[in-house]
Parts: C-alpha cells; structure tokens; sequence
C-alpha cells in the first residue's frame, strides 16, 4: 500500500521549541517555567502566557499527570496514522500544571481513562522523539 | 471582537475605522490594533505560526474531529450525557431537512439506531455525528435599517452580537465542556435585550452532535450539564416547543466549508421574514445564531429581530 510508504508528519523545531525536542531524544521532559509568576509554561513560549514575563527557564518535568480527557481516533485525518488505528490521543494534565496532548499507548479506547494517572515514556518518530503517556497504578511508581 | 485585517499597506489605516465602527456599534470599548514584524532569520514559532502543527498533528491528532471529541468525552463524563442522547439531536434535525429539498440529506430518514450504528470515526464521535463535507455557497447582504425599509423584504435586524476568541490548540481551552460561546451570546443577549426565553429559533452551528448540548447550556436553555437530557426532552420542530436548526442543520444540509456556517444565518432571516412556507414557525420574532471555529475556540453569535406578530 502507497501509505506505508508515507512520513508520519514531526514538529518542525524553533528556536524557542528546539530544547524541548533535544530533551525528549535524551529520554527528558521540561516545560517552561515563569521565574516571576512561578507558572509552569507549555508549549514552549517566548513570553509567559499567564504574566507576559521573558523570564522562562526549562525545568524537567516529573513526566506524570493525569488525563483531562481521550478520544479513539479509528479514522485518521492523516493518512500515515492509518496503520496505528485505533490509537488513543489524550490530553494530560501534568503534575507541574500544564496541559499537553499526547497518545496513550498501553490502553484501549473503549475502556474508561478519563482521571486516570499517566507516565510519560519516549517513542521515536522519524528524526525526533515523541514524549507519550502509559498508565500506572496510583503509587507504583 | 477579534478581527485579522490584511489589506497589505492599508492594514493599519483599514484597523483604525473598524475599531471605531466595533466601539460605535457597542461590540467593544477598547480596541487594540496591533502589526508587527520580525527580522529574525528563524520564526519564533512553527513556520506555519501554529503550536497544533508542532505539538498535536505529531501525535496523529490533525482535524477538528479530534478537538470536538475530546469536548464529547469531557462532556459524558462529567454530566453522564449519552450516544444515545446526542443521536437524538442528530435525528431531530434530520427530520426537519425533510422539509427542506436544498439539504443534501433530504429524503434520507434516519433513525437513532442508524446513528449508534454508523462507523466510529473518532470516538466517541460517530460517522452521522459528524459534518459531511459538500460543495456550495451562501451569500447575505447588510444594509442600513433606511434603507432596507424601503426594500420589498420584512426587515431583519441584528438586535444583539458577541464573539470571544480564548485559545488555539485545545491543549489550551479554558474548559473541555463549555466554550466561548457563553459570552458570545451573553452578550448578545445583553444588546438586544432579550433572554433564552426570547428566543423563537435556535440557530445552532452543529458540526458535530456534541454542540447542540453544549451550545444549549452556554445559551441558559438548560443548566450546564442537562444538555444531553434536554435533547431528549424537547420538540425541535417548526412547530414544536423550542424550533431548532428548521434547515436540518449542517449536519443534514451538509458543510459547504465556511457557507455551512452561514447557512445558520440565511435560515434565520427565512424564517424571521416569514419566507419559509414549508416549514415556517408561527411568529417567530428572535433568532440565536451562533458560530464556533478550530478547535471550539472562537465563537461568535447573533440575536436577529424580525417582526413576529407577537
């Protein structure tokens, strides 16, 4: 079939979002925090968004939260994605306060994940690495 | 108000009269009108000035689909609304189109199995929650109040209008279960004086199942929550109780891209001119109209006055 030989569409890295992206290839994540409002800043800004300070410095994130909400995609709007469905994508609430969209891999869409808690774990897509969730149980960590 | 004018060179001078003319017609006290440049030789955001390109299309979540489930599932978990429940809006409607030839689905019947039953696209969303894209067009004219008195047609006027804009990825939405939709049309209400009880049509932008609940409970038709009961409680028809989408919505009429959302206003001015003799309610004299885009994160509504004969 012509779609597997289609690329999985990546980021396309900036200035402000390249340390994200070098920190999910060594296995890390960090969000933005504002040094002056103490909030924690996601996705990557050049300002903060809660206080309009520049003074943003990147934190490493303890990679758990918990998902705010999920959806099944089993028709995907890009056609590269065909193969991986259904595939779960969540939107997760970091314990460091922002909310990030991601996949959920160790689970099925039928099942009910909504409050559930989630570990961040890194896949390889292409040339970068995607920072993705998995359950866990409360406390096995 | 929110408003991106590209008039090339005249932008700046084209963004000074329509703040005032925002600020005239009561949209807004104070506009900020802002243009400005980089030299950097990078962007300093994705080469498309969009985090849903760098941070969500990588994660297979491209479209609207994704955004408005995710608003579905937030919405049946917090309030227990059920597939059940937003098939029954999506029916509603569908009877209605058969009253209108111009819908595409006019002369299909469906039923709330029919629903349940068609394929998951994006769960919890179903293929006939779902707008069908089409091809078409819509087209309205405005004038002054003068002048249309003078014209053969009843007169309708825009009584009330509001519009938020609160984020852009839906990563960012204030609330996954309620939109900008609620001060839209709280103040378009406040303008033209009237209340949910006021109103003869609803006028909803349904792109998918999930925004009839939702925009019923921004408008004050229910409490926050009760959406997906109050579909089921109600009679949607010309000449039911609370009339809404009279055209079969867009998910019956079909999306001609942005003509999909105006066809919420052309219904609208029909059916305030008393201009739809199929389907026609009885002295209808307000209309909410709403709007919503990308990912629920901007909206825009409108009360229309007609006549009535109230």
């Amino acid at each position: 079939m012509s779609q597997k030989t289609l690329t999985k569409p990546g980021p396309h890295p900036t200035r402000v979002s390249q340390p994200f992206w070098d920190a999910t290839s060594q296995g890390q994540l960090i969000v933005q925090r504002c040094q002056d409002c103490e909030r924690s800043v996601f996705y990557p800004r050049q300002r903060c968004p809660y206080c309009w300070s520049a003074k943003l410095e990147w934190h490493e994130a303890s990679g758990r939260g918990v998902i705010a909400s999920f959806i099944g995609v089993y028709k995907p709007g890009h056609p590269a994605f065909i193969d991986d469905a259904p595939y779960i994508v969540a939107l997760v609430d970091l314990e460091e306060g922002p909310r990030m969209l991601s996949n959920v891999i160790n689970r099925s869409p039928d099942e009910p994940l909504i409050g559930q808690t989630v570990e961040v774990v890194f896949e390889a897509q292409g040339n970068v690495t995607l920072p993705k969730f998995r359950t866990v149980k409360e406390g096995s960590l | 108000m929110s408003n991106v004018v590209d008039l090339g060179g005249a932008s700046g001078a084209g963004m000074a009269w329509r703040a005032a003319a925002a600020i005239n017609s009561g949209m807004c006290e104070t506009v900020l009108c802002v243009l400005a440049n980089t030299r950097e030789a990078e962007m300093p955001r994705s080469p498309n000035r969009n985090p849903i390109r760098e941070f969500d299309t990588p994660f297979g979540a491209s479209g609207a689909n994704a955004s408005y489930a995710m608003i579905a599932q937030a919405h049946m978990h917090a309030y227990g609304t059920t597939s059940e429940q937003l098939a029954t809006g999506v029916v509603a409607q569908r009877k209605n189109a058969q009253r209108n030839p111009n819908a595409i689905f006019h002369g299909k019947h469906l039923t709330v199995k029919d629903v349940l039953d068609s394929p998951m696209v994006t769960s919890p969303l179903r293929l006939l929650e779902i707008v069908m894209p089409c091809a078409g067009g819509a087209a309205f004219i405005v004038t002054s109040t003068k002048r249309a008195r003078m014209l053969q047609q009843p007169l309708v006027e825009i009584a009330g209008a509001g519009e938020k804009v609160t984020h852009r990825a839906i990563s960012g939405a204030p609330s996954l279960t309620s939109g900008p939709l609620k001060p839209s049309i709280a103040n378009a209400y406040k303008q033209a004086g009237v209340g949910a009880k006021d109103i003869d049509l609803l006028s909803f932008y349904d792109c998918y199942s999930i925004m009839l609940p939702v925009t019923a409970e921004d408008a004050g038709f229910c409490k926050p929550g009760e959406g997906g009961r109050w579909l089921t409680e109600h009679d949607f028809s010309p000449e039911g109780d609370l009339p809404m989408n009279t055209h079969g919505g867009q998910l019956s009429c079909g999306q001609a891209d942005l003509a999909g959302g105006m066809s919420h206003i052309i219904e609208a001015v029909r059916q305030l001119r008393g201009n739809t003799p199929d389907r026609q309610i009885a002295n209808a004299e307000h209309a909410l109209v709403t709007g919503n885009g990308a990912t629920l994160s901007e909206a825009v509504a409108l009360v229309l006055r007609g006549k009535g004969s109230k």
